[in-house]
């Protein structure tokens, strides 16, 4: 598992509790609940999943599922309090996050893991140039002088497709596009050449066109660069295009987990199944949608038993009572439905 | 054998009588510098030159990506901004030149759905208040007696308890507000109701909700929709016609078939290429359609077609002369010199 370095940013894994056959990054049981002036909101209730090297995991949910909450708890930026880390572990190569000293957690930061923001505009800083965001951890973390940091900016502008890179790095945020400023963004991300890329809905905020041109480059770039990638999203388009495994949440929990493929063909999950047929088609013209009724459950009441439960068109006695586990359905797939075999097996 | 728009929809034998014929509709904002001594440096082509009509109980779609004018519209449609210049016609009369009762009458059947059902409700209000307020600028169409029975009907039509009636929109979640932001728009018995992206902000599950009860209304209350859009399969889905725009110009408009299904301008080809499939076995195998760069800014259009920046197909003839919205192939007016059928659905 030989990390790329093309910044020649030096080993992450120095002295430190790196485990080298370790997954790139392994969430496990993680429990985090918010303690809100309502009560307590309990966000994630046992998320495990992980990501290899070269990899793309796609975190499939509604909001407020908690999939950007996983995210944040990865990235160390939950705001604590009201956030509270109940329980579980975050090991990257095999080190548990949840453990490490903040001197540790910045160092990973950006060399390690990096986060790509939704709303690329509020993610920005207004008043410095695109080029000096960029080149700000570059001088701080690498200790690159000026003349070197913008240097290497503009060609992570230029490796991010921004025409005009020289011109462009001396810019401010807005005067770029919704576009280009998402360019800037992975651009920034990029920039210590991070092992496992976060990407936190990347494209919801922009055009069809330009989504798809972010999620070309998004792939390419984690393809030569041998990157993990986790994409959060709500968007089944999207995830039906780029990922290796997708894990869907709801209210807190990983529901389904399962390849790309499978997925799609035979939902493990009534939710999952739920979620596609109420996807209006492109290719053809329907007349009625499916829904699900109801409402996602409030995360400060969340229901007994299965907590999709209320919802569910299957739901029996035992869905109200019983708090499904993982349900094993050939490799790598789990579903959390007691009836999750039969539901595959019907097809 | 090009025909224009008009020709073709006084030959042709609708289905529904026109109750809005918008003609070549022209919305500019100013823009403008200087603080003491304001002067005008340009104009933003927001709308440029829009036509189409709108029949009797049918689904105009409106698709485009964001700076393409089709919010613009929707408020010049709804009165909320004066055009520049140009025409619309509701039952004949022209609405802008509409005063006094006439307009008021007008305000009434023309309504509106917003997309941000956050932004678009006063939070100090309630639901009831929210949804009777039109009956206080109207109170011809409800005495106040009857009013909070109204509101209590209105709420139950849109799926929502109507003991609820005073509750606080806080205490709703995004996708019953948008049911109150429809149930707000029939108030008063509109016969034209315009949808700017009323579904984008909800989760799927919720946006699937929403779209089966404005085509349950529809069907109900014989509503006309001009349903605007970016996300081009849920117009599909609602649409019986659909008109794609690009910087303030329709670049083809047809049934939902012709779009769809034999569209002939480059750039819906292009749009409909780029919407992701949700199918994973499907991938890579589908020809997407790739354009570079952004849109270009609406204060300085490029000469001619307006999409030859981004257009693979364009040659000089592109630059000089302004394309016609036209049938010239497959049976619907597209705006390309050449427009040809390209199957890019599949």
């Amino acid at each position: 598992m030989a990390v790329q370095s093309m910044s020649g940013t030096g080993d992450l894994g120095e002295g430190t509790g790196v485990v080298p056959d370790a997954p790139l990054l392994e969430v496990e049981d993680l429990f985090v609940e918010f303690h809100t002036r309502d009560g307590v909101a309990k966000v994630l209730n046992g998320v495990s999943y992980h990501v290899d090297a070269g990899e793309t995991l796609a975190v499939l949910g509604e909001s407020g599922s908690g999939k950007s909450v996983t995210a944040q708890a990865i990235m160390g930026i939950l705001d604590v309090p009201p956030a509270v880390v109940r329980s579980g572990a975050i090991r990257f190569r095999g080190e548990d996050l949840l453990k490490v000293s903040d001197g540790r957690r910045t160092e990973l930061r950006g060399q390690g893991l990096a986060m790509v923001f939704q709303d690329a505009l509020s993610a920005l800083n207004p008043v410095f140039t695109v080029g000096f965001q960029i080149e700000e951890q570059l001088r701080v973390r690498l200790g690159m002088s000026r003349k070197d940091a913008r240097k290497r900016a503009v060609e992570l502008l230029d490796l991010v497709r921004i025409p005009n890179a020289a011109r462009r790095v001396r810019q401010y945020p807005h005067e770029f596009s919704g576009g280009m400023r998402q360019r800037a963004m992975i651009a920034m991300s990029l920039a210590l050449d991070p092992e496992l890329l976060i990407a936190d809905e990347p494209t919801t905020a922009l055009d069809v066109t330009v989504q798809a041109q972010i999620m070309d480059l998004l792939k390419e770039l984690q393809v030569e660069r041998k990157m993990g990638l986790i994409l959060i999203t709500h968007d089944l388009g999207v995830v039906a295009e780029v990922a290796d495994r997708i894990a869907v949440m709801y209210a807190g929990k990983i529901v389904e987990h399962a390849d790309a493929v499978s997925l799609y063909r035979n939902p493990g999950h009534p939710y999952t199944a739920a979620l596609l047929e109420s996807l209006p088609r492109l290719d053809l013209k329907g007349t009625e949608l499916k829904t699900i009724r109801g409402l996602p459950p409030s995360l400060l009441a969340i229901p007994p038993g299965c907590p999709f439960h209320p919802r569910c068109p299957m739901a029996e006695d035992r869905c109200r009572t019983e708090v499904p586990g993982d349900h094993r359905l050939g490799l790598g797939r789990t579903s959390k439905c007691h009836f999750a075999e039969e539901l595959v097996g019907r097809v | 054998m090009s025909e224009t728009v008009s020709e073709r929809a006084a030959t042709e034998p609708a289905p529904g009588e026109a109750i809005l014929e918008v003609r070549d509709l022209v919305k500019h904002f100013p823009v403008r510098v200087g603080v003491l001594f304001k002067h005008v440096i340009g104009q933003v082509r927001a709308v440029d030159g829009v036509s189409f009509e709108l029949r009797r109980g049918e689904t105009l779609g409106v698709v485009g990506e964001s700076g393409c004018g089709k919010s613009t519209l929707a408020q010049v449609l709804m009165r909320l901004e004066p055009p520049t210049s140009g025409t619309a016609l509701y039952k004949g009369r022209d609405m802008f030149a509409m005063r006094g009762a006439e307009l008021r009458k007008l305000r009434r059947s023309i309504q509106i759905v917003l997309q941000d059902p956050y932004t678009s409700l006063n939070p100090r209000m309630t639901v009831g208040d929210i949804v009777g307020e039109p009956f206080d600028i109207h109170p011809e169409v409800a005495p106040k007696g009857e009013r909070r029975a109204k509101v209590r009907e209105l709420l139950d039509v849109v799926g929502l308890n109507p003991e609820h009636i005073n509750r606080y929109p806080h205490q709703f979640s995004g996708g019953q507000r948008q049911r109150i932001g429809i149930a707000r728009a029939l108030a008063l018995r509109p016969e034209i109701i315009i949808c700017d992206e009323p579904v984008s902000a909800l989760d799927v599950s919720i946006q699937a909700q929403v779209m089966n009860l404005l085509g349950d209304l529809q069907s109900e209350f014989g509503l006309s929709y001009v349903f605007i859009a970016h996300d081009l399969s849920v117009v599909r889905h609602l649409s019986d016609r659909v008109a794609v725009m690009y910087l303030g110009k329709i670049v083809e408009i047809g049934t939902e078939d012709e779009i769809y299904s034999h569209p002939t301008h480059p750039y819906t080809q292009a749009l409909l290429s780029a919407v992701p499939v949700a199918d994973p076995t499907v991938r890579g195998q589908r020809q997407v359609i790739r354009l570079e760069g952004d849109v270009p800014s609406p204060v300085d259009p490029p000469s001619g077609c307006r999409f030859r920046t981004r257009c693979w197909k364009a040659q000089d003839v592109c630059a000089e002369e302004v394309p016609e919205l036209v049938t010239r192939v497959a049976g619907h007016p597209s705006a390309c010199h050449f427009a040809e059928e390209r199957s890019v659905v599949p």
